[in-house]
């Protein structure tokens, strides 16, 4: 497929001459990669930007193959891929374009105010299984996680799980947007899902006291927070097209993209 | 006219017997058309040949790396953690649970709503009710999902002992009635050779009445059930029951009606009433085809992905106590459709091959039900 998709721009700057930039990678950073890549190609038509997600995993491979120039990852490259990319003669170099943090939504009607990571863990630990444990209503907890496929998985079991193995009574739902239809009709439910997807329709929780926006996120205060990567091999020769496109992310118009798709853009705000 | 007037004469003019090189022209064509109608008739068996040799081929793998033990009785299902554990068992209760409710639901309902279509019901009804009900199996699965997750779910949640208690007394008391008549049947047979003089009838309600008190007291438990969760076994339950129903339908009752006019008027001229032709002939003769429709049915409940994925919860344990349907559960079908994106570019590993060790369960499962009900029919025509 992704050999389709090369052939296919290659076929394409064949005919119309232009530059051409390959991005795969996390479906998590996608959605900013393919933004970018509409605002950039409007900027300069003769610049061509094909935008795959297939995991941040596979991301870094195709980097390291040397079949994409911009490698979307949700989270920070492994040893184990740095050192294959070194072998090959490929220097990752991360570019950090956005924040995220994963709120925890809980239904509405919950009147538990906030959690701390602690009795969040034991929560999905399966530890704690009413919410009167926690000053609520006796309600049984229903959990919901994203699939282990997910980027958002990984950072949730990284940040909050330590690792541990997650409950068994844990229940797994297929997208952002399924943990959230499910959280906001499940009277017991607690889920998690990305800053966008946080609305009124569900009820956001603080965590250690602090609830995630723009500003806990971007200062590290909110502790369920992690930065969205694209790689490069090496850093882009400056004043190249893929120089460019890659500081996007510092622009006036860069940061609103970030900030209208539902991440933290990285500049803007006073960070100390 | 003209034309075949000469071909006649023509042929009058010719040798009865065909010349050499006729006969092996027309030899050809017929091995040829032959061999093409048998390949193609044998495509298929190709096919399961293949598709068995190259699930096998991907599952064997990872039954050398992690044995057989684990996969088999383990409940600990964490193919991701940092110290995989491959325990499959609780994904196989998860489908069996799941088929289980289906088949609970949609085998009864089925074949009396077949039979209802093939004898009761008048002509021109039937021909407006019967394509209604297929039109349930026209329903894409991930509709029936969608509806699982955002209408029933919540449902069940808000109105869940409600529900139970409406769909036992619904299902119940025609089942009771059933059941109370064939069990009256029996033990008057039995009573009948103790010299105990009882009423049939009598024995018959008193049953009946029985069954009702157990029932009202089910209905006092269950008015205190509360579901915190609606994506459970038993809200998939419901749905492949109402999926794997048309095919039920379809099928048993196709063979319902093939068991031909004449059974059914030979009945009569014996004597025997409608309720009995149907009871004692026409079902019995139509047994080997109901059967095959109830095996169908149920296939179609145990491959069903989309529906389980999205409206079982997809918690990898074993309900506590084990037939708690008001649990969420997860099911092979769901677990290899969930897990492939993330084994695939792992390609290689035991993460990738456990996905095939359950479709090839799964194949061997079918298989095996399939082989169940060539031997039942078979034995059934003799």
């Amino acid at each position: 497929m992704k050999n389709i998709i090369a052939l296919l721009t290659i076929f394409a700057t064949a005919l119309f001459g232009g530059e051409k930039i390959l991005i795969d990678g996390s479906t998590t950073v996608g959605p900013i990669a393919k933004a970018y890549a509409e605002y950039y190609m409007a900027k300069y038509p003769e610049v061509n930007i094909t935008v795959s997600e297939s995991g941040s995993g596979n991301g870094a491979k195709s980097l390291i193959n040397n079949t994409c120039d911009i490698a979307d990852m949700s989270r920070p490259m492994k040893d184990k891929e740095f050192k294959v990319a070194s072998e090959k003669g490929i220097q990752p170099c991360p570019h950090v374009v956005a924040l995220d943090g994963l709120p925890i939504l809980v239904h509405p009607s919950n009147p538990v105010k906030g959690l701390t990571i602690k009795q969040l863990r034991n929560i999905y630990l399966g530890k704690i299984s009413s919410w009167k444990e926690l000053g609520g209503p006796d309600v049984a907890i229903v959990r919901i996680s994203r699939d282990t496929n997910s980027g958002t998985y990984e950072t949730f079991n990284k940040l909050v799980m330590k690792k541990q193995k997650i409950s068994k009574k844990t229940e797994y739902v297929g997208s952002n947007g399924a943990v959230r239809q499910r959280v906001q009709t499940t009277r017991g439910a607690i889920g998690y899902a990305g800053l966008g997807f946080a609305d009124r329709t569900t009820k956001t929780l603080e965590i250690n006291g602090i609830s995630p926006n723009l500003e806990t996120v971007q200062s590290g205060i909110y502790p369920i927070s992690r930065p969205l990567f694209m790689y490069t091999d090496k850093y882009p020769k400056l004043g190249s097209h893929l120089y460019r496109f890659m500081n996007l992310y510092l622009t006036k118009d860069g940061q609103e993209i970030v900030e209208e798709i539902g991440f933290v853009p990285m500049t803007g705000y006073d960070l100390d | 006219m003209a034309i075949l007037k000469i071909k006649h004469n023509m042929i009058k003019e010719n040798d009865i017997f065909l010349s050499k090189y006729t006969a092996l022209k027309n030899n050809i064509g017929g091995v040829l058309i032959n061999g093409i109608l048998f390949l193609v008739a044998s495509l298929s068996t190709i096919a399961i040949i293949f598709i068995f040799y190259f699930v096998a081929k991907d599952a064997i793998p990872f039954f050398r790396m992690e044995g057989f033990w684990e996969f088999f009785t383990s409940t600990n299902w964490y193919p991701s953690a940092e110290s995989p554990e491959f325990g499959a068992l609780s994904l196989f209760t998860g489908t069996f649970l799941v088929t289980l409710g289906a088949a609970i639901i949609a085998v009864p309902l089925g074949i009396v709503a077949s039979v209802c279509l093939s004898d009761i019901l008048p002509f021109h009804l039937r021909q407006i009710v019967k394509p209604i009900i297929e039109v349930l199996a026209a329903i894409p699965s991930v509709a029936y999902g969608f509806f699982a997750l955002v209408i029933l779910a919540p449902l069940l949640q808000e109105r869940g002992s409600e529900i139970i208690i409406a769909l036992l007394w619904c299902y119940g008391i025609p089942v009771l009635f059933l059941l109370s008549t064939v069990i009256g049947e029996i033990c008057n047979n039995f009573l009948k050779r103790m010299n105990f003089k009882i009423y049939t009838a009598v024995f018959k309600t008193l049953l009946f009445f029985l069954g009702t008190f157990v029932f009202y007291k089910l209905t006092q438990i269950l008015v205190t059930v509360n579901i915190s969760s609606g994506t459970n076994a038993l809200n998939v339950s419901l749905i492949l029951g109402i999926m794997a129903l048309p095919t039920i339908v379809s099928v048993s009752e196709d063979a319902l009606q093939s068991t031909g006019r004449d059974l059914r008027e030979g009945s009569y001229a014996l004597g025997a009433t409608r309720a009995e032709t149907i009871v004692k002939v026409i079902i019995p003769a139509a047994m080997s085809g109901i059967f095959a429709a109830v095996i169908l049915g149920i296939m179609r409940a145990v491959g069903e992905t989309m529906v389980v994925w999205m409206a079982s919860g997809n918690a990898a344990k074993i309900p506590t106590p084990f037939f708690n349907y008001l649990q969420p559960v997860r099911t092979l079908t769901a677990t290899i459709a969930g897990d492939m994106g993330e084994a695939d570019h792992v390609t290689g590993s035991s993460r990738f091959h456990v996905l095939f060790a359950m479709a090839l369960s799964l194949l061997v499962f079918s298989f095996i039900m399939n082989l169940i009900t060539e031997i039942i029919v078979k034995k059934r025509k003799k």
